[in-house]
Parts: structure tokens; C-alpha cells; sequence
């Protein structure tokens, strides 16, 4: 997972030299009280989740002393915060605020830069999209160049700040730079950076994103499913990313879109080729389905790779059907995708009569993958259909279909919606 | 006519002798495109499908006078070293189908390209097909497929998915019609090229009457395709259907391109942005081919 923790951002952040306030990450009440020991001072026990808004949710309390710290971090640890468990908590010394200031670096895709925009604001500790555009300093970075000194300097005059703070805000800002070069952030923020009532500057929170491709160039960080996604990898999400990592032989992507299926209407999905995928999930929620995952294999990929997405798929517990979503006329052979599908559906379906499977798969050398699915499922106990090249856009029909067989499913065994 | 790969383009193919240079080299070979060298390093003196190998793209340029264009198969962390030897030999459009290429590999070139003032095709972009006349890329497939699925016509395709980049032109000839080139803009987080770079070529592309665009969530290209048209840098027939209205906010799904960030991308606010620009926007992907049908008959 490319997303890091606060503390891991920290970490990142102090050897680059920005200054961060002093504390370590615990998780247990034991070791939160040890680090309070430690610091020496009253403290804010923050909770490690990726989710904004912590702070209004109860996830950052404060201590005035180690035993405290140990009573507040047992209440955290464990406990649900926007729907997420909080495994850990980073205690650090509590900052006496004076002013909150934001610095942050992103990726500007849009043509005229398509590179780097270094960004500094005097209004912190707030989301950077309420900022008024006054308020911002940004600077689009030739990475040729490089940020210098005397650029954070300037972003920081430009918005008026007093002379005396000028050189700390300015290291503070070539070494967030320094950490999303050296680092490959695809953003890195630091929000606030804080001005202590004793003069100091800190970065008192950050947030900060690895870029997916480049994770394999930092082992150190320990990351062990290199891909985006709002919440910490599930199982599913790791088990997927096993069967990508290490195989450069075409893309399989698939994400769990929830932890555990409650309701009906859920359907396992199976695009090809990411712009085509969306299709088919855009159409299957227009019929009041939903997918319980996405997933997308393309870019030529073995039918082993394919085997395996399909079986992931197929194996989630709950789903009323399987759809192979394949809207794009694909310039690669398609049987790849036709024998990998087949392996998965002999295997996991003998044993669900009536299971609703819509496959679509067109492209080159489509003739002989719709006979290879054709012969694949004939004898199989579920009710398959399978389409070609000339529904290659019918997604409203084919997603009809699907919501058809799902609803003969239900009533053949006797499934009340509602 | 054409834009970008016409028929007098001399393309190179860097990482010729790799699994997928070498099948590809083939098939555009095949198909027409004047593919006059290939490089590996350390394979010199080799020939792939009758294509001369060189060790380095300079040895090759300096053997065959000029070269226009490279296509690179190469791993994604090997891509920068290719495109910036390739920036240095003087090669100006550059197609690049890889993937899994690190951010700030992809920064750097972007940043040389714009000195070198070299256009770079992706990364992550399948390809290039001028139909009838050449491919550059996976686009197209083998000859066979490339000759059934793509017919030179009057309408110009930029798509931001790979897959579409095939079917969009496979609906627009079911309708009767042809496409003049088609493009994949690519999946990475950041490309070369986009719609605010191409349209304005298929502005000046005589046999280009219309362009229609296979557009997703996130990033700033169908935006960039508004101002286009808004600031007259295009006036033709534009048709645009934008992909992923479901999508939640940061959710990234399989193209690293295609995540709502800071409340921008939304299919919602690229396609008010396109009608607000006069732009036909469709709600599904089957009406782009008819739309395009009835605009051009007007």
C-alpha cells in the first residue's frame, strides 16, 4: 500500500530535516506510557488511520502524564474510528500552537506543467481546498532545476511572513521537497506546520503517498501491497496484488469494494481492459446491482494470471453471479482470457446449480475464444450466456441479463429480496 | 493524411529483440510502417524480421541518415534511459507502451522533452495506428486484425483507455465510417501528450472532419479538451463520452490516471465543463459512433 501512516511520514520527514516533535509510535498502553516517560512533558496520543477529520472523530486525546498516556491509549487502540481499527497511536510532546501554517508538493498533470507544484500556505490545519487562492504560494518545479533554498524562501515572502521565521519555514519546505523527490511521493503534505508559542517551527501532522511504481525502490518502507486505495489492504487486496507482483506479463488489477457481503444484489466482476471495465459496472449499478469487486486483466496477460484473478473473484462468499466484463474489442488474442476463465468456472462452480454467469469476450481470435468458453461451460450446472464482438456495447442488455438470471436464481431457491 | 506517424515516418523500436519488440516490430512491420532500425545494447549486427539491430540508438540514426520516431518496449524502470537517449539523438515523437514506470522517471522526461521540444506518446499508451498507413505501439494487434478493425475514414480518436482505443474505431466503422489516426494517450499518472496537445493537430489534419474521445474520471484531459474547443484552438466536430460516473472519490481502479483527487476529475464536473464548451457529450459509449454519423452528415 502506497498510502503512509503519520508517523512513518514523520520518520521520512526528520531525515530530510524538518523538525518534528518529539515521540515514537506504540501499540500497546505499555509502550505509550513509555514513551511518555520518555518525553517528559504532556502529550497527544494520536490514532494511525488513513482518514481526515481524526481529530473531530476522538482520535487525538492528550495526557498530562505517562499514566495517563497508558489510560487514553487503551481506549484508542482497538477501538473504531470512521470505520476503521485503530492499530496504532503515535505519542508525542503536546505543542503549545501560536500559528498553523501548510506546505505541500503535488503532481500537476495538466500539460502546462506536468511536474511538481510546490505549494505554502499562511492558513493551516485546514483543508487546502477551503484555502482562498490568495492565501497559497505555489511554485511549479522544473525537476532539472530542483527546488533551491532561496525558492522556499520566496513562497513563504510572497505570503508576508514576519523575517524572523523565514529561514526554519523555508528548510522546512526544501526538506518536505527533499523527501517527496527522494521518496517518489506521488503528494506529501505537511498540515499544519505549526509555530510553537516558544518560536519553533514543526510539523505537527503530514500525509503522504508513495507512488505505486516506485515502491520497489524503497524495501525500507516495508510495504507489501504497492497499490492506492482509501483503507489499508484486506486480505483480497493482498492475495491480489500476490498474483501481480513479480508477473510483468500484462495487468491484473482487482479491489474489494466491501469487507464483507451483507445484502443481495452483489455481483463478481471481472472487466478487461480499464476504460471497457467501467462500463459494465456503470450499466450493472443502473439495474441496482453492484460489483463486490473490480477487477480488470488486460495488457495481454497468461492465462494463468486470469486463472487466478477469476478463482479470487468467483471465491468471494455472498455474490448472485459472476460477469466476465469484456466491452472492448481487444487487440490481443483473446483465448488467454477465455482458458483462464474457463479453469476458474470448472472449479468453482460444480457445486452451485443455477450460479448466473454473463460472459463477454471479444477481439482478436474472438471466433476461437467463444467456442474455447462454449465447450469450457456446456456441462456446467450454472446458467452461463455468452456474447461476442456484436454486444460489444450493449452494456444496459448484458447487464439486464445479469439482473434476469440472478432474479431466476433467487426464485429457484426460494431468495426474497428485502 | 495523418497526424504524428504519416506515411513517410521512420520509426525505430527500442528493445527490439525482447519478447513483446519483437512480435510487435513484426506486426507493424507488416502492417506498412516503415520500421527502419532496432536497438538492443549489446545485440549490434543482429536483424529482427529483417529489421537491422543496433547497440545504441545514435549507431542507429548515424547508419540510417534519420529517424523520426522510436516505439519502446522496454521495462518500466528502464524506460527513462531509452526516452532520454532517444531525446538525444534527435528523435521528436516518442511511443511509449510500458507501464509500472516510477513517477519521477516519468517528471524527468517530461521536463527534457519540453527542452528538447520532443513529443512523448504515454507512458502507458498502447499505441498509435494511422489506419492504412502505419502503427506504432500494440494498437492494431497483428496486420489482420489491424485491417478488419480500423478503416481510414474522416474521424480522428483520442482515447484514454487502451481496450477503447480499439472498439471505438470497431463501432464507428460498424456505422458506416473510418477513423484518420487513432491515439491512447496512456495510463500513467502523468503522459506527454493529451487533448490540449492533439486536438490542435487534427485541427490542422485536412482528412480529420471530426475527432471523438473515449474519456474516464480524474486528471485534468477532458478539461483540457473544453478549453480547446472554448479558445477556438478547435472548431471541428467534437464527441466525448467520459467513463466511471460510479467511482468514488479516491478510488483509484486500473489505470493510475483515473483517480478523483481533491474533489477534481469527477465524471460530473468534466462533462459540464465539456457542454459548457459547445462539446457533444454522450451518456453511452454506443451513441458515440451515431452522433458522430449525424454531425458529420449536417
Amino acid at each position: 500500500m502506497a498510502r503512509l501512516f503519520e508517523y512513518q511520514g514523520k520518520e521520512l520527514l526528520k531525515k530530510t530535516k524538518v523538525p518534528i516533535p518529539q515521540g515514537d509510535v506504540a501499540t500497546t498502553p505499555l509502550e505509550a506510557r513509555k514513551i511518555a516517560e520518555k518525553v517528559g512533558k504532556p502529550v497527544a496520543i494520536k490514532s494511525q488511520i488513513w482518514a481526515g477529520g481524526r481529530g473531530k472523530a476522538g482520535g487525538i486525546q492528550f495526557a498530562q502524564n505517562p499514566a495517563e498516556a497508558e489510560k487514553v491509549a487503551s481506549k484508542l487502540l482497538g477501538s473504531e474510528i470512521k470505520n476503521l481499527t485503530v492499530e496504532r497511536v503515535l505519542v508525542e510532546e503536546k505543542l503549545d500552537i501560536d500559528r498553523e501554517f501548510y506546505a505541500g508538493v503535488i503532481i500537476d498533470a495538466s500539460r502546462e506543467a506536468r511536474a511538481p507544484v510546490v505549494m505554502f500556505s499562511t492558513e493551516g490545519g485546514v483543508d487546502i481546498e477551503e484555502v482562498p487562492s490568495e492565501k497559497i504560494a505555489q511554485m511549479t518545479v522544473d525537476v532539472l532545476r530542483g527546488l533551491r533554498f532561496y525558492d522556499a524562501l520566496n513562497l513563504a515572502i510572497r505570503l508576508k511572513v514576519p523575517t524572523q521565521l523565514l529561514p526554519a519555514i523555508a528548510q522546512a519546505i526544501l526538506g518536505l521537497y527533499e523527501t517527496f523527490k527522494g521518496y517518489n511521493c506521488r503528494t506529501a503534505e505537511i498540515n499544519p506546520l505549526v509555530l510553537t508559542k516558544e518560536g519553533k517551527i514543526y510539523a505537527a501532522d503530514c500525509r503522504m503517498s508513495i507512488d505505486d511504481s516506485s515502491v520497489f525502490r524503497h524495501p525500507e518502507l516495508g510495504i507489501d501491497v504497492a497499490r492506492e486505495s482509501p483503507t489499508p489492504p484486506t486480505e483480497l487486496d493482498k492475495i491480489a496484488w500476490q498474483i501481480e507482483e513479480g508477473d510483468l506479463r500484462g495487468t491484473c488489477y482487482i479491489a474489494q469494494m466491501v469487507p464483507e457481503i451483507k445484502e443481495l444484489g452483489y455481483v463478481g466482476y471481472h472487466g478487461i481492459g480499464g476504460g471497457g471495465a467501467i462500463l459494465g459496472v456503470d450499466a450493472l449499478n443502473r439495474q441496482g446491482l453492484k460489483i463486490a469487486n473490480y477487477a480488470d486483466t488486460s495488457g495481454n496477460p497468461t492465462a494463468a494470471k486470469v486463472y487466478r484473478a477469476a478463482k479470487v473473484i468467483l471465491a468471494q462468499a455472498g455474490i448472485e453471479g459472476y460477469m466476465l466484463g469484456g466491452f472492448i474489442v481487444a487487440n490481443q488474442e483473446q483465448w488467454h482470457h477465455a482458458h483462464g476463465v474457463v479453469k476458474a468456472l470448472r472449479e468453482e462452480l460444480t457445486n452451485k446449480p443455477g450460479f448466473p454467469v454473463v460472459l463477454l469476450l471479444c477481439g482478436n481470435k474472438e471466433k476461437e475464444s467463444l467456442e474455447i468458453l462454449r465447450e469450457g461451460t456446456k456441462d456446467l450446472p450454472a446458467r452461463v450466456e455468452i456474447y461476442g464482438s456484436d454486444n460489444v456495447y450493449e452494456t444496459e442488455f448484458l447487464a439486464k441479463r445479469m439482473k434476469a438470471l440472478i432474479e431466476e436464481y433467487r426464485r429457484e431457491r426460494g431468495v426474497k429480496e428485502g | 493524411m495523418a497526424i504524428l506517424l504519416e506515411k513517410d515516418t521512420k520509426v525505430l523500436v527500442q528493445g527490439i529483440t525482447g519478447r513483446e519488440g519483437s512480435a510487435r516490430a513484426a506486426f507493424m512491420k507488416g502492417y506498412g510502417t516503415k520500421v527502419v532500425a532496432g536497438v538492443t545494447p549489446g545485440r549490434g549486427g543482429e536483424e529482427v524480421a529483417g529489421i537491422p539491430v543496433y547497440n545504441t540508438v545514435e549507431e542507429a540514426v548515424n547508419e540510417q541518415g534519420s529517424v523520426d520516431a522510436s516505439v519502446t518496449f522496454v521495462p518500466g524502470p528502464a524506460l527513462k534511459g531509452a526516452v532520454l537517449e532517444a531525446m538525444d539523438s534527435g528523435i521528436r515523437f516518442i511511443v511509449m507502451p510500458v507501464e509500472r514506470v516510477p513517477l519521477y522517471d516519468i517528471l524527468e522526461m517530461m521536463a527534457y522533452a519540453k527542452l528538447k521540444g520532443a513529443r512523448l506518446l504515454g507512458p502507458g499508451a498502447i499505441g498509435i495506428i494511422s489506419p492504412g498507413i502505419a502503427a506504432a505501439g500494440w494498437l492494431g494487434g497483428t496486420p489482420e486484425f489491424a485491417k478488419r478493425v480500423f478503416v481510414p475514414g474522416p474521424v480522428g480518436v483520442i482515447s484514454r483507455s487502451g481496450g477503447q482505443s480499439g472498439t471505438v474505431p470497431w463501432t464507428i466503422k460498424e456505422a458506416g465510417l473510418g477513423v484518420s489516426t487513432v491515439l491512447h494517450i496512456g495510463t500513467e499518472p502523468v503522459v506527454g501528450q493529451s487533448m490540449g496537445d492533439i486536438l490542435p493537430l487534427f485541427q490542422e489534419d485536412g482528412d480529420t472532419k471530426a475527432v471523438a474521445i473515449f474519456g474516464e474520471i480524474g486528471g485534468p484531459y477532458e478539461e483540457e479538451a473544453a478549453a480547446a474547443v472554448r479558445e477556438k484552438r478547435f472548431t471541428k466536430s467534437l464527441v466525448v463520452y467520459v467513463a466511471g460516473a460510479w467511482a468514488p472519490e479516491g478510488m483509484r481502479f486500473s489505470h493510475a490516471s483515473s483517480i478523483i483527487e481533491r474533489g477534481r476529475g469527477s465524471a460530473k464536473d468534466k462533462i459540464s465543463s465539456l457542454k459548457e464548451a459547445g462539446v457533444h457529450v454522450v451518456d453511452r459509449p454506443d451513441e458515440i459512433a451515431p452522433t458522430l454519423k449525424r454531425l458529420l452528415k449536417a
